[in-house]
C-alpha cells in the first residue's frame, strides 16, 4: 500500500522543503521507494537541496501537460537507489498543474511500486498548497515555536480536515502529524521561546518529531546533501527518529534540554 | 551566551505569546466550516451593540456548534465591568 504525504505548513520559511528532503531520504534508507515530489511550482527548491539540481531536463509540469513520460523525468538519487525526485517547474503559470494531472502522476508512481510519495508543498493556501495537500493519506505540519506560525498551521489543519480528497468523499481523515523544528532548547528553557509542550497544547496534535535549531541545516543545503545524511548532526538524529516514528514506532523526544555547560562557557562561550 | 547577553537577557515572552494564540486558535476555530458572511455578520452585530454599550471587538464572541443534524450559532456578548451608556 502506497502512502501519500504531504509536507505543509501555511507559512513560508519554515522548514517544509529541509524537511521534505530528510524524510524522503531517511524512509529510502530503509529500504523503502519513494519518490519526492516539489510542488512549488515557480520557485523549485527541492532539487537544490537534494543537490541533484543540474540533472533536471524534465519537471512535474512537463510530465502532466505530456511532454515527456513519468520515466524520463524522476530523477534517481546517486546516494540511495530507492530515491527519486521529481522537480518543479520554473514556469511562471501556476494553473499548468491540475488536479486530475497530479492524481494521474500518482497513480502511475504507485502502479510502479513505489511505496511513499512526499509532496512538497508550497507556502501559502493558494492552488499549490491545495493540490499538494488534496490527495494526501498523511500530512507532516512543520511548525516554528512562533505565533505566526503557529496560527498559520492551525488554518491549514482547518483545510486538511475540509478540502482534502478524504475530507470531500467521507473517505476517513488525512492523518495529522506535527513536526517542530528550529527549536531552541536554550530559548524555551529562559522563557524566551514556546516549548513543544505549549505548540501541542494549542493545537491538540500528536508530536512527530521536535528538531533543533542548527548551523547544520545550512552547511547541508549549501552542500546538497539533506541534513538526515550527516550523521554527527543532532539534526540528523532527530530526523531519524521522526522518521522511525512515522512508520510506527514510539521513540521520546530528543534534544528538548541545553546541552550543559560549564561555569565558564556560560559566561564568556558562544 | 556571551557577559553582555546575560546582562542583557531577551524577555521571557513565551507564555505572552501560548496565550495570545490559546485564544485566536480557539475564536479561529469556532467559525471555521461555517458560512462566509460570519465575519461580517460578527462585524455588523458588535457595530449594533455599540450604539448601546460601549464594548471592545473582543466582547463579542461567535461560536458555531455542530451537533447531528442541526447547527446552532452562539453569540456571547461580555458587558463591561459597568456599563457607561
Ligand atoms: N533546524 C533548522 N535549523 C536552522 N535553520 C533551519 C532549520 N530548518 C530550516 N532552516 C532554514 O530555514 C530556511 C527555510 O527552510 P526551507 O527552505 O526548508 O523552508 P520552506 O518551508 O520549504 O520554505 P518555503 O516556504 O519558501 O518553501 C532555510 O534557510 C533553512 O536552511
Ligand atoms: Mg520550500
Amino acid at each position: 500500500m502506497a502512502e501519500i504525504i504531504v509536507v505543509t505548513s501555511g507559512k513560508g520559511g519554515v522548514g517544509k522543503t529541509t524537511t521534505s528532503a530528510s524524510v524522503a531520504c531517511g524512509l529510502a534508507r530503509r529500504g523503502k521507494k519513494v519518490a519526492v515530489i516539489d510542488f512549488d511550482i515557480g520557485l523549485r527548491n527541492l532539487d537544490l537541496i537534494m543537490g541533484c539540481e543540474r540533472r533536471v531536463v524534465y519537471d512535474f509540469v512537463n510530465v502532466i501537460q505530456g511532454d515527456c513520460t513519468l520515466k524520463q523525468a524522476l530523477i534517481k538519487d546517486k546516494r540511495i537507489d530507492s530515491l527519486f525526485v521529481l522537480a518543479a517547474s520554473q514556469t511562471r503559470d501556476k494553473e499548468a498543474l491540475s488536479m486530475e494531472g497530479v492524481r494521474k502522476v500518482f497513480d502511475e508512481l504507485i502502479a510502479d511500486g513505489f511505496e511513499y510519495i512526499i509532496c512538497d508543498s508550497p507556502a501559502g493556501i493558494e492552488k499549490g498548497a491545495h493540490l499538494a495537500m488534496y490527495y494526501a493519506d498523511r500530512a507532516i505540519v512543520v511548525v516554528n515555536p512562533e505565533v505566526s506560525s503557529v496560527r498559520d498551521s492551525d488554518r491549514i489543519l482547518g483545510l486538511l480536515s475540509s478540502k482534502t480528497q478524504k475530507a470531500e468523499k467521507g473517505d476517513g481523515k488525512v492523518q495529522e502529524h506535527l513536526l517542530l523544528t528550529r527549536y531552541s532548547p536554550r530559548r524555551v528553557a529562559t522563557g524566551e521561546m514556546m516549548s513543544v509542550g505549549d505548540v501541542k497544547e494549542i493545537l491538540g496534535l500528536d508530536v512527530i518529531g521536535v528538531i533543533p535549531e542548527s548551523p547544520d541545516v545550512l552547511s547541508a543545503s549549501n552542500a546538497g546533501t539533506p541534513v538526515i545524511l550527516n550523521e554527527q548532526s543532532d539534526v540528523s538524529k532527530a530526523y531519524e527518529d521522526s522518521v522511525a516514528r512515522l512508520l510506527g514506532d514510539t521513540l521520546p523526544l530528543r534534544f528538548l534540554d541545553e546541552p550543559k555547560k560549564g561555569f565558564l562557557a556560560r559566561m564568556f562561550g558562544g | 551566551m556571551g557577559l553582555l547577553a546575560f546582562f542583557r537577557r531577551a524577555q521571557p515572552t513565551a507564555n505572552v505569546a501560548k496565550e495570545r494564540l490559546r485564544i485566536i486558535v480557539a475564536q479561529e476555530r469556532t467559525t471555521r466550516g461555517g458560512p462566509d458572511y460570519l465575519p461580517t455578520l460578527r462585524r455588523e452585530l458588535l457595530e449594533v451593540i455599540r450604539k448601546y454599550i460601549n464594548v471592545d471587538p473582543d466582547a463579542v464572541q461567535m461560536n458555531l456548534e455542530k451537533e447531528d443534524g442541526h447547527e446552532v450559532l452562539e453569540f456571547t456578548v461580555a458587558l463591561p465591568e459597568k456599563s457607561k451608556a
